[in-house]
């Protein structure tokens, strides 16, 4: 559709989050708070601390993610012998299995996803950072695609859930999660909200602020 | 405080646009960086409410029939959908319990029944307590809820499974599996900006 080229913020405007109503900015905020006169939510003209915030759990998200690949995540006891699973062996033995496809798209969703999420974030933080004038459009297609499928990530763990529901005939064969498993829903969760606090407005302020 | 509904403002970069009359199943997206603005829906409400409640059918079933029977050497075991959770607190592993029981239980209920808590008395042009934040949470639980993702869960469960043992799937999983579809369809028959402005002229 044909739009202006202005924004909200540069005509005095800020618009709520939750349901799209505009809200002039006030003058001289007393408290700081601003309630949408529409849904009651709380109206901020750009995330609050979005960048120290998404750096903060993204932060917590790699160091975490170290865990999560190197203890593992279930470890299968049949007739006394265990065996643990990490994430990438997982993997390995679908592939073993000759389950292809499956194997695929366990990798996509418990390694690629997590690993481009991560770097993306990155990237995105220290493009706002160095006010880069690079692809806005792209960049926020970009922050479009994280937060979209970081919830796929989590097959891994509902996996175990219901493999552990299943399998537990005491003596033949039974199902132990790991550590692995909580670390790596960790990470999956942190980097969702790392995603949800990063404020995609701050790669467009630095375009305008050139202009 | 309260602008006239001639302007949107983009949720990613924050351009104005004048807000123009779409055609049923038309979409307005951002002219700069293409999120979605809006779209209009041809009656939204009837089709929401009605999706809700066959989601709320569908969820009563797939939360009390057998999900899944397991069969190996002569053993059977039979799992619910939230038998997975219960393992989970048993070993001590409460988070993990918790997680799954949100993300597949909690949040879509929640969902189910925010969207009837709201959308049902504005039907009937009546504004229910605390409506605006109901809906809100509504809109959050579209991230959390995550039975979607949980039905490829069980695929690769399923998968690793398949040459050690028997699997039987039971009334609860078909049920689940349709309501993943019947709760999608309410989703997309939903239109927020309908609601937020149906309930702001009941104020």
């Amino acid at each position: 559709m044909r739009g202006s080229s202005l924004t909200a913020a540069r005509s005095g405007l800020m618009s709520c989050h939750a349901c799209h109503q505009l809200s002039r900015i006030p003058r001289m905020s007393i408290d700081g708070v601003v309630i949408c006169p529409r849904c009651e939510a709380h109206v901020h003209l750009r995330k609050p601390n979005s960048i120290s915030r998404t750096w903060a759990l993204l932060i917590a998200a790699y160091i975490l993610y170290i865990p999560a690949n190197l203890l593992p995540v279930m470890t299968v006891i049949s007739f006394g012998k265990g065996e643990a699973d990490t994430i990438l062996s997982g993997v390995k033995e679908l592939i073993h299995a000759g389950m292809l496809p499956i194997a695929l798209l366990v990798f996509f969703a418990s390694i690629t996803v997590p690993v481009l999420k991560l770097l993306t974030l990155t990237f995105l933080l220290l493009s706002v950072q160095y006010k880069s004038q690079w692809r806005p459009r792209e960049r926020t297609v970009l922050y479009r695609i994280t937060e979209l499928v970081g919830r796929w990530s989590m097959i891994d763990i509902f996996m175990i859930s219901i493999l552990i529901a299943l399998v537990k005939l005491q003596a033949v064969a039974t199902i132990e999660p790991g550590a692995g498993a909580i670390s790596f829903a960790a990470v999956v969760i942190i980097t969702m909200f790392a995603a949800m606090s990063f404020d995609p407005r701050l790669i467009w302020d630095n375009i305008e602020e050139k202009a | 405080m309260t602008m006239p509904h001639l302007v949107i403002a983009c949720h990613e970069c924050d351009l104005l646009h004048r807000l123009h009359s779409l055609r049923y199943g038309e979409r307005a997206k951002c002219s700069r960086c293409g999120a979605a603005l809006y779209a209009r829906k041809r009656d939204s409400f009837l089709h929401t409410i009605l999706l809700a409640v066959t989601s709320l059918i569908l969820f009563a079933l797939a939360n009390s029939f057998p999900f899944m029977t397991f069969e190996l050497h002569g053993r059977v075991q039979q799992s619910l959908l939230s038998t997975g959770v219960w393992e989970f607190f048993e070993r001590g592993m409460w988070e993990l319990g918790l997680l799954v029981l949100a993300a597949s239980i909690v949040f879509p209920f929640l969902k189910i029944i925010g969207m009837l808590y709201v959308l049902v008395p504005l039907e009937f042009h009546y504004r229910p307590w605390k409506a605006a934040l109901v809906f809100r949470m509504v809109e959050q639980c579209q991230t959390w809820a995550m039975m979607d993702v949980y039905l490829l869960g069980v695929i690769v469960a399923v998968v690793k499974l398949a040459d050690l043992a028997i699997l039987v799937p039971g009334v609860a999983l078909y049920s689940f599996v349709a309501l993943i579809i019947a709760l999608a369809a309410a989703d997309s028959a939903l239109d927020p900006h309908e609601v937020w402005e149906r309930m702001e002229k009941i104020r």
